[in-house]
């Protein structure tokens, strides 16, 4: 399925791997929670870049002794309205300092890209029909954001204009 | 379209510059127009077929447009119940132009239009945005409209400013990425003085203000209140937060509950479940957890922002007044309907020689909280003439001047009775607080208004209001409870009796500091017999009461007892 | 509360997606504005006019498209349910608005 990134379609590095399917020779891979557990050192240890899949009802918490070996996390939207990931994406970021990629996957409408970005995610997986501008137009048809993103290193960031307002004024 | 401030006699000011709202800046105006362009452009993928009806429903639903049974239903947001007379008259001509002559305030401070069209909606909410108002998050699974005390302010027992904090929680809360596909709505209630007149304890959230032993201010959290099929008070998490720490606090709870709420049943949803099926001391521990690991700093509100906030609600400029005014006593010894009119409508204010005047949206057989543009606009002339321009919607469904001069308060009251908002009810048994009920509302099992209409006429006699003291019924015509049924003195609800319309009598309930759940008494009574039932409670208190006792206060002496007794005796 | 339909007659309503307004299936699979109007639908009539009124769904012409009790009247289809009545009257509190003011609507 086409994944996007900056609302733009990428070429995907990762296969998506069911848990019955054989391990391809080559290429990173993407498992469920559930196989990573039981094939945790075979995965490792065939030296390639291996991620997991969360379902959302599984917490960021369930990953952090295995987040060093993960390339990717990638997140589990089951209708759109499920917004558990948008908490595992910043937990994942800003409690457990994940560098690697996080990927949203499932039902997930274009509304809800910026968000999804604000909160560190950084690609999207989207069915090929449902491909389209309204996924760049989403990221830039809001400018303001009243909160603390996860770049955003000042305190509660946007209500600080006020201040800077009577200063000037 | 021209501007219809007028401006003030005695500078080149708008009438209600002194209003205690919150003003936009350049971010505030940018973002609330890309956000109407935003939703301009979801109608028209609507509209085209490129997004379903399943997805647009969320998105509709934060821009605060249902579908009901008549009609789409828009939902504009007060924030924390604070208007000008410039957003006031522009509820008007929405009311006009886009609706069918008036609007209809809510028990969340809100105003709600009734028969707006889709293709409308986005010019509507581009002439909301033109006075600083807007629709957002007034529905769908999201914080909602932050609500206080509607007498902030001008209150003499406030710490602080509610709407201050209120303010700093709207732009928090307003498209938050995290918490905007909450598992359930989120609500949250701020009181800014100890006595509660928000009904802090039936939110999500509630906020009291308090000081520490050190003089620090801070509030009381209370969590997983709520009413619904399954009505809670909230649980007291923590005694006191910092007020510089409160967002933090609450990004906290929000988290915990984002990722713990129910979403495999809507009835179970809120937060209030989660709470109590986890037992509030595991999940107050939870949200304790998650506080003590997040950056707490990046949350942290700097005293510095308090300051320039409390700037847009600094007090206006108060003259200098005797504490008596002779031309206010003069006036209610010359008017008896007057004078009985300032025993139930008015409020004492912390300026000397002010006041603070509620205005009944509850003529005696009106619908409760329905307002015509007409009256919209006379509102927004008298608040300019009397109050700084500034009104407030109370979570009871009317309106508020809250700084009006007692020398002003007959001319006042004379024009509001003019045209029909002079009602001396405010408090009593037919200032009913009433959901839409099955009249408009798609989810609804039976009526509501009209029973509320009913009882207001068989109480009409304002001097037996009065002599009955306070009362408050609240109904709703389903188990959702919006008419705030579980803390009426006198509760109805309605329910579907195999096509019929049923009500059912609760007694005890209390919406203030001294928050409890009202009961049900028994079986419940036909459409044609609930008005003689409140009739029965009430003569019943009547017989019962000692001097100076009110309904709530009888009622908690002798039980619920003598009243099954009267309504169900002669069965 | 929407009551789930399940006598023998039905008829279909929904809402209009441009303006909201309520509408029932009619004769020749038209939108109809008045309950009166409304086809009555028995046996496998029913699954079948649900899914065309789903399909106007997907053609952006109605929204929550629902199946209705009702009875046939001489004064035209008249729904079952208080709610369904008050959908195709209007506000009880409120005789100005609505479909009541347009024309006849049965009784509440």
């Amino acid at each position: 399925m086409p994944v996007l990134d900056h609302g733009r379609e990428i070429e995907d590095r990762w296969t998506d791997l069911a848990d019955d399917a054989a391990l391809p020779a080559e290429g990173g891979v993407i498992v469920s929670l559930e196989r990573w557990r039981a094939e945790r050192d075979a995965l490792i240890a065939r030296g390639q870049p291996v991620g997991v899949r969360l379902k959302s009802n599984q917490l960021a918490t369930e990953l952090v002794d295995d987040l060093a070996h993960l390339g990717v996390v990638a997140l589990e939207f089951p209708k759109f309205r499920d917004g558990r990931a948008f908490s595992a994406a910043r937990e994942l970021r800003e409690r457990f300092g994940y560098k690697g990629e996080i990927r949203a996957f499932g039902h997930i409408i274009p509304d809800q890209y910026q968000f999804l970005t604000r909160l560190g995610v950084d690609t999207v997986v989207v069915p090929a029909d449902r491909v389209g501008p309204a996924w760049a137009h989403a990221l830039n048809e809001i400018s303001i954001a009243y909160q603390p993103a996860l770049q955003d290193h000042g305190t509660v960031s946007l209500l600080r204009r006020h201040v800077k307002a009577e200063i000037k004024g | 379209m021209p501007d219809t401030t007028v401006p003030n006699a005695h500078s080149n000011q708008p009438a209600d510059a002194h209003a205690g709202v919150y003003r936009y800046d350049e971010f505030d105006k940018t973002f609330i127009f890309e956000r109407v362009e935003q939703f301009r452009a979801q109608v028209e993928r609507r509209l085209k077929g490129e997004i379903t009806e399943e997805e647009f429903k969320p998105i509709r639903l934060m821009n605060g447009l249902y579908l009901q049974l008549h009609a789409y239903m828009l939902r504009v947001a007060v924030p924390y119940g604070m208007l000008d007379s410039t957003k006031m008259r522009r509820l008007a001509r929405i009311a006009r132009v886009y609706d069918k002559g008036y609007g209809h305030f809510t028990t969340r401070q809100n105003i709600q239009f009734n028969w707006p069209e889709l293709k409308d909606i986005p010019a509507i909410l581009h002439e909301l945005a033109e006075v600083d108002m807007h629709a957002i998050q007034t529905s769908g699974n999201c914080i909602r409209n932050v609500t206080t005390d509607q007498f902030c302010g001008a209150a003499a027992d406030e710490l602080v400013d509610p709407r201050v904090y209120a303010e700093i929680l709207r732009q928090w809360s307003t498209l938050h990425p995290e918490f905007t596909y909450l598992p359930r709505k989120f609500k949250i209630a701020i009181s800014g003085a100890p006595h509660d007149r928000a009904a802090v304890q039936i939110h999500d959230v509630g906020l009291i203000a308090k000081k520490n032993g050190a003089g620090e201010v801070g509030f009381t959290v209370y969590v997983g209140g709520g009413l619904g099929r399954t009505p809670y008070l909230g649980t007291k998490a923590r005694d006191f937060v910092p007020v510089a720490e409160i967002i933090g606090y609450l990004e906290a709870v929000l988290r915990t509950y984002n990722q713990l709420g129910r979403r495999d049943n809507i009835y179970k949803a809120r937060i209030k479940i989660t709470v109590n099926e986890m037992g509030p001391e595991k999940f107050i521990g939870l949200i304790e957890e998650e506080y003590a690991r997040l950056p707490r700093q990046k949350y942290y509100i700097d005293p510095a922002i308090v300051e320039a906030i409390e700037q847009h609600f600094a007090p206006p400029p108060w003259e200098n007044l005797p504490a008596v005014s002779a031309k206010f006593e003069a006036a209610k010894a010359a008017d008896p309907a007057f004078a009985r009119w300032t025993r139930s409508n008015l409020s004492a204010h912390r300026a000397p020689g002010y006041a603070i005047a509620t205005i009944s949206v509850k003529p005696i057989g009106g619908i409760p909280g329905d307002i015509e543009a007409e009256q919209m606009e006379a509102v927004a002339d008298l608040a300019e003439r009397y109050s700084f321009g500034e009104m407030r919607v109370t979570h009871e469904q009317n309106l508020v001047l809250a700084h009006v001069k007692q020398d002003d308060l007959y001319d006042l009251w004379l024009a509001l009775d003019k045209i029909g908002l002079g009602t001396a009810n405010a408090g009593l048994i037919s200032d009913i607080i009433a959901c839409p009920g099955l009249d408009y509302c798609a989810l609804a099992n039976t009526r509501s208004i009209p029973i509320a209409q009913q009882i207001s006429e068989r109480f009409a006699d304002l001097d037996r209001q009065h002599d009955l003291g306070e009362l408050k019924i609240k109904i709703s015509g389903c188990i959702n409870a919006c008419g705030h049924h579980h803390v009426g003195h006198i509760g109805i609800l309605g329910v579907d009796k195999k096509g019929e319309e049923f009500f059912q009598i609760l007694l005890g309930g209390d919406a203030t500091q001294t928050a409890a759940l009202a009961e049900i008494v028994g079986p419940g009574f036909s459409y044609d017999e609930i008005v003689n039932a409140v009739e029965t409670v009430v003569t019943t208190f009547v017989g019962l009461r000692q001097p100076g006792e009110r309904f709530i206060d009888t009622l908690a002496r002798t039980g619920h007892a003598p009243f099954k007794e009267a309504l169900y005796a002669r069965a | 509360m929407l009551v789930k339909a399940k006598g023998p007659q039905q008829s279909v309503t929904a809402n209009r997606l441009i303006d909201g307004v309520g509408v029932w299936l009619g004769a020749g699979n038209q939108w109809v504005e008045r309950v009166a109007d409304a086809a009555i639908f028995e046996g496998e009539a029913i699954a079948e006019a649900l899914a065309f009124a789903k399909e106007e769904e997907k053609r952006q012409l109605v929204v929550d498209v629902y199946p209705l009790d009702v009875e046939a009247t001489p004064e035209g289809t008249r729904p079952l349910h208080i709610r369904e009545r008050m959908k195709a009257i209007g506000p009880s509190v409120r005789r100005d608005l609505g479909k009541q003011a347009a024309g006849p609507t049965p009784a509440l």
